[in-house]
């Protein structure tokens, strides 16, 4: 198995609320995604002695204790919580950090650091080539009949006399987690619990979405604080 | 979207005046030549308000040397500086289109006297006689 070399990321968790606009320092507009992350909480560390792998779980966004199962709602009691709706580990070096019990806000994220956003994108049912896959589909006119939207030919004739297995085609399209790389955070609000993302985030508004460290920028968390 | 307004309300200004299509407005733009920054005002009719909140905006159009221009602001931006209300415009639609096929005589809004609006155009009473004067230069050189 490889090994995945241990790096200081941090993560909150959140609910995507929707898109708005803003001013940058230029006058010009800056599209914004909203993400309220109100109050995280630390449920368990990972370590290396108990585990085999360092990182931090937190649990995000409420629920009627009623509906969460015997074995969650254990995990909630070791931890002395009341149980939240969504529990997820984020990998980090540095777990020394966090404490069992702890709440982070928004203010784990400053203006100008680079995440990475993971959810789970809308769902666009059963959809064609052209729309799953961007293929161009066929002529308008010149004799075409019925067949505009369809994806042409999936391969050669007798040889190989079957069609290549991963063929691009039509099916269920969207209901998929995505990861958006290297979006930077405009500004925070802490008082409110607010991300202020400047672009687009997988998703529908309402949806769960995890914010990261971003992965291929390390060293924009220095840079910027 | 209920839901962000209090996120937008940092970058929605009140400082705008209220105008509608039809009306003749000053745009104060803030311009920005490399390191200095400067006042440029265009001045023509509103065409159109589109949009709501944060994200509304308004189009201008003036006659500049024959030509129609038109320009598109955001209603929120920064870049502007203040908008002056020059004169209201009776007009009975809310987009005004069909200005762009329009010129000289053709192409002038009767300015709306009495009912709403009328205190507005008493207090910018100086800029009105101006605009009046504009408009009428603007007819003849078309």
């Amino acid at each position: 198995m490889k090994r995945v070399e241990p790096v200081s990321r941090r993560g909150l968790l959140g609910e995507k609320v929707g898109m708005t606009q803003a001013w940058g320092e230029d006058g010009r507009i800056v599209p914004l995604t909203v993400v309220a992350v109100g109050a995280n909480v630390v449920t368990a560390l990972r370590t290396p002695q108990a585990d085999g792998y360092t990182a931090v779980q937190l649990a995000f966004g409420a629920i009627d204790p009623r509906r969460v199962t015997r074995p969650v709602s254990g995990q909630f009691r070791k931890a002395d919580i009341t149980p939240r709706r969504h529990i997820v580990e984020i990998r980090t070096a540095d777990i020394g950090e966090y404490t069992v019990g702890q709440a982070l806000g928004a203010d784990v994220f400053a203006p100008g650091d680079f995440v990475d956003v993971t959810g789970v994108t809308k769902g666009k049912g059963f959809a064609g080539a052209m729309k799953r896959h961007g293929f161009g589909g066929l002529r308008a006119t010149h004799g075409v009949d019925r067949k505009h939207r369809s994806p042409g030919s999936v391969g050669a004739g007798t040889t190989p006399g079957r069609v290549f297995r991963g063929t691009r085609m039509a099916g269920r399209m969207g209901n998929a987690t995505q990861t958006t790389q290297n979006l930077r955070i405009h500004a925070i609000d802490v008082d409110r619990g607010l991300l202020l993302i400047r672009g687009a985030v997988p998703g529908a508004a309402g949806g769960l979405v995890i914010v990261r460290s971003a992965s291929k920028r390390p060293a924009a968390r220095t840079g910027a604080a | 979207m209920q839901p962000l307004d209090a996120v937008d309300a940092a970058s929605v200004r009140d400082d705008i005046p209220s105008f509608r299509p039809g009306d003749t407005v000053r745009v104060h733009v803030r311009v920005i030549e490399g390191t200095r920054s400067r006042i440029q005002v265009f001045q023509g009719v509103v065409t159109r308000r589109q949009g709501a909140g944060i994200r509304e905006s308004f189009t201008v159009r003036k006659i500049s040397f024959g030509t129609g221009v038109e320009r598109t602001f955001p209603v929120h931006s920064p870049i502007l500086e203040r908008i002056e209300l020059v004169t209201h415009g009776d007009v009975r639609r809310a987009k005004l289109y069909y200005l762009r096929g329009l010129r000289g005589k053709a192409a002038k809004i009767r300015e709306r006297r009495g009912g709403r609006g009328s205190a507005a155009a008493a207090a910018v009473g100086a800029g009105s006689g101006d605009a009046a004067v504009v408009a009428e230069g603007d007819a003849e050189a078309s």
